[in-house]
């Protein structure tokens, strides 16, 4: 995972130095090395929980607000027309609420992701180059990507767990095994984010890929991926694009367990494989290219 | 002599075909004051990141504090300060906070960084500041605070690239006297510098490099001594006449190096050469004498000016 040996205490400077003085500096660095090592990509967390506190507002206002506003649209508009036309069990054998909610549950990781894996990324590496700064002290490049990684999942937990909480306000949780929903969106917004942050890493100049990534990927994303209608509604032509999507292996990772959605169980483990698949290349790419960056 | 906080040997730095860095050695001693001078592109950024362990070498050896930079780069980090060219403080965090961040890189507890933050805000004339937004600093207060943030560690060697380029006068200055006296407490500085008054201020010994290469080492006197007189006449005769006055002038003091816009004639007593100058029959539009600088000593070694 490194790309600096393990350090030998004292080899290098036994060999290296005669005097005591030189000894001791060499003594003194490599005991300094030691935390870093050891903590770095804590760090590097918490320097971007630091960072959040400036928008702490936004952070609270969308983890809280959102579910609120979906939930009470979804589950109070719509889902009323829904049900009112095909009954209680309308789409799947469940009410439309039960049906969208994990699936609003995934698609707000995926908000979270593409907040805090694209432009934070590219502001450290361009705008305002604090990973520079951060490589000049004892943190690794790979340590970086790490914590940003380490902060992204903290906060994607909390605004999960808070969707999930008024999902539960809100009725729309049938099965006891439901809060596994969390994990699953979780795993969902990683496996998205680590691509986008792999992707927002190689990005030498901003000529607008990103907001073209925001409109044409994340943007249809949510129409493609079975969010709002099950995918079998379009043809079989179309449902491709829900296949490779991260966001419908996701809600359909969270329907199986929010209420039982019935689907063969190795589908069940090819949504975790292949988002955790997702999910760990895009971390090993960005921390590539974290490497080849910093490394001039 | 105690032993050297980095020697460098034969260091390379290719890019490709292009050696940024062709082969050059030296050595610093703890609490010396160290300079890279040249002009841009020489080769000295290149050179700093290297040391700063954050650059791996293309060929040579390198050992910062008795450390390999390839095998113990966070070690050796963890007892540097570094000042880049370019300020790359955290503008979506406030002053004392960007001191307070990064002390945590190094693993130092909060509490101790916190009391060195508030040392270091003192020490940068800064502690008004603390709770500002970075980007409300002026320039030389940014440097002022990239240099705080550098000493957050309380670093055994101090990398300096270019820490008062682009600044107005007077926040060079007091630049310098914040330099000057982490010297006199005996910090370890290593600094890269096209400003000839800049090395001669800080710097107890020299190595000039261009085009990756060292062109002379030496005390900035020694380097003066050796390479170009005591004083130098530096006379001004318009565009249109340079030339054909040059010519004329061949021959003067130690040597001459003619400039696009004037001579400089090289001499143990500039105010004779003038009286000969005018004794030729020439008139100048304006004459200076002035003692000789690094800025000669580079014109000589490499037939170019520092800045250009």
């Amino acid at each position: 995972m490194s790309s600096e040996s393990t350090p030998r205490p004292g080899h290098d400077v036994a060999s290296a130095q005669s005097t005591d003085a030189a000894a001791d500096a060499g003594r003194t660095a490599l005991a300094g090395g030691i935390r870093p090592r050891r903590f770095g990509a804590w760090y590097v967390a918490e320097h971007r929980f630091r960072v959040m506190r400036s928008y702490l507002q936004t952070v609270i206002a969308t983890g809280i607000g959102n579910p609120i506003i979906y939930l009470y649209a979804m589950g109070v508009g719509l889902a009323t027309l829904v049900d009112q036309n095909l009954g209680d069990d309308a789409v799947d054998g469940v009410g439309y609420l039960a049906f969208v909610a994990p699936a609003l549950l995934a698609s707000a990781a995926i908000t979270v992701a593409s907040e805090e894996f694209t432009y934070p990324v590219m502001l450290g590496y361009k705008w305002n180059p604090i990973f520079f700064g951060m490589n000049a002290s004892p943190l690794r490049p790979t340590q970086i990507v790490d914590g940003i990684v380490i902060s992204v999942t903290i906060r994607m937990l909390v605004t999960c767990g808070i969707y999930f909480a008024f999902m539960l306000v809100f009725g729309a949780v049938p099965s006891p095994l439901g809060f596994l929903a969390i994990f699953a969106a979780l795993l969902t917004g990683l496996g998205f984010g680590a691509l986008l942050m792999g992707y927002a890493s190689t990005l030498e100049e901003d000529t607008g890929q990103l907001a073209m990534v925001m409109r044409l990927v994340v943007l249809p994303m949510t129409l493609f991926s079975g969010t709002f209608f099950p995918l079998s509604q379009f043809p079989i032509w179309l449902q491709w694009i829900g296949w490779i999507s991260p966001l419908w292996h996701g809600t359909e990772l969270s329907r199986v367990f929010t209420y039982g959605y019935a689907e063969p169980i190795w589908l069940t483990v090819a949504h975790v494989l292949y988002l955790l698949a997702l999910f760990v290349l895009g971390w090993a790419w960005a921390r590539r290219v974290a490497v080849r960056r910093l490394n001039r | 002599m105690p032993a050297p906080v980095i020697v460098a040997t034969d260091l390379v730095k290719r890019y490709g075909e292009f050696a940024a860095v062709d082969g050059i050695s030296f050595e610093v001693a703890p609490g010396e004051s160290f300079g890279l001078l040249g002009p841009n592109g020489a080769g000295k950024s290149t050179t700093m990141r290297m040391v700063g362990a954050v650059s791996t070498r293309t060929g040579g050896d390198l050992s910062i504090l008795g450390l390999d930079p390839d095998r113990h780069g966070p070690e050796i980090r963890s007892q540097l300060g570094v000042v880049p060219q370019s300020d790359n403080l955290d503008t979506e965090l406030r002053v004392r906070e960007n001191l307070l961040v990064y002390g945590r890189y190094f693993g130092l507890p909060g509490k101790l960084v916190a009391q060195r933050a508030d040392e270091l805000l003192a020490f940068a004339q800064l502690e008004e500041k603390a709770a500002a937004k970075v980007e409300s600093l002026s320039g030389g207060m940014k440097r002022r605070l990239t240099i705080a943030r550098a000493l957050i560690n309380d670093p055994r060697l101090l990398l300096l690239d270019e820490p008062t380029t682009g600044l107005d006068p007077q926040a060079r200055h007091i630049l310098w006297d914040r330099l000057f006296r982490l010297k006199e407490q005996g910090t370890t500085l290593l600094l890269t510098t096209h400003y000839m008054d800049e090395a001669e201020q800080l710097c107890d010994r020299i190595v000039v490099v261009d085009e990756g290469s060292i062109m002379a080492e030496g005390t900035p006197a020694e380097l003066i001594r050796r390479y170009s007189s005591r004083e130098v006449l530096e006379v001004r005769f318009g565009s249109d006449r340079n030339a054909e006055a040059a010519e004329r002038l061949a021959g003067l003091g130690d040597r001459t190096e003619v400039l696009p816009d004037r001579i400089l004639i090289y001499s143990a007593d500039g105010e004779a050469e003038l009286e000969r100058v005018i004794d030729a029959g020439l008139h100048p539009i304006t004459s200076l004498v002035r003692r000789s600088s690094l800025e000669d000593v580079f014109l000589r070694l490499t037939g170019r000016s520092l800045i250009e």
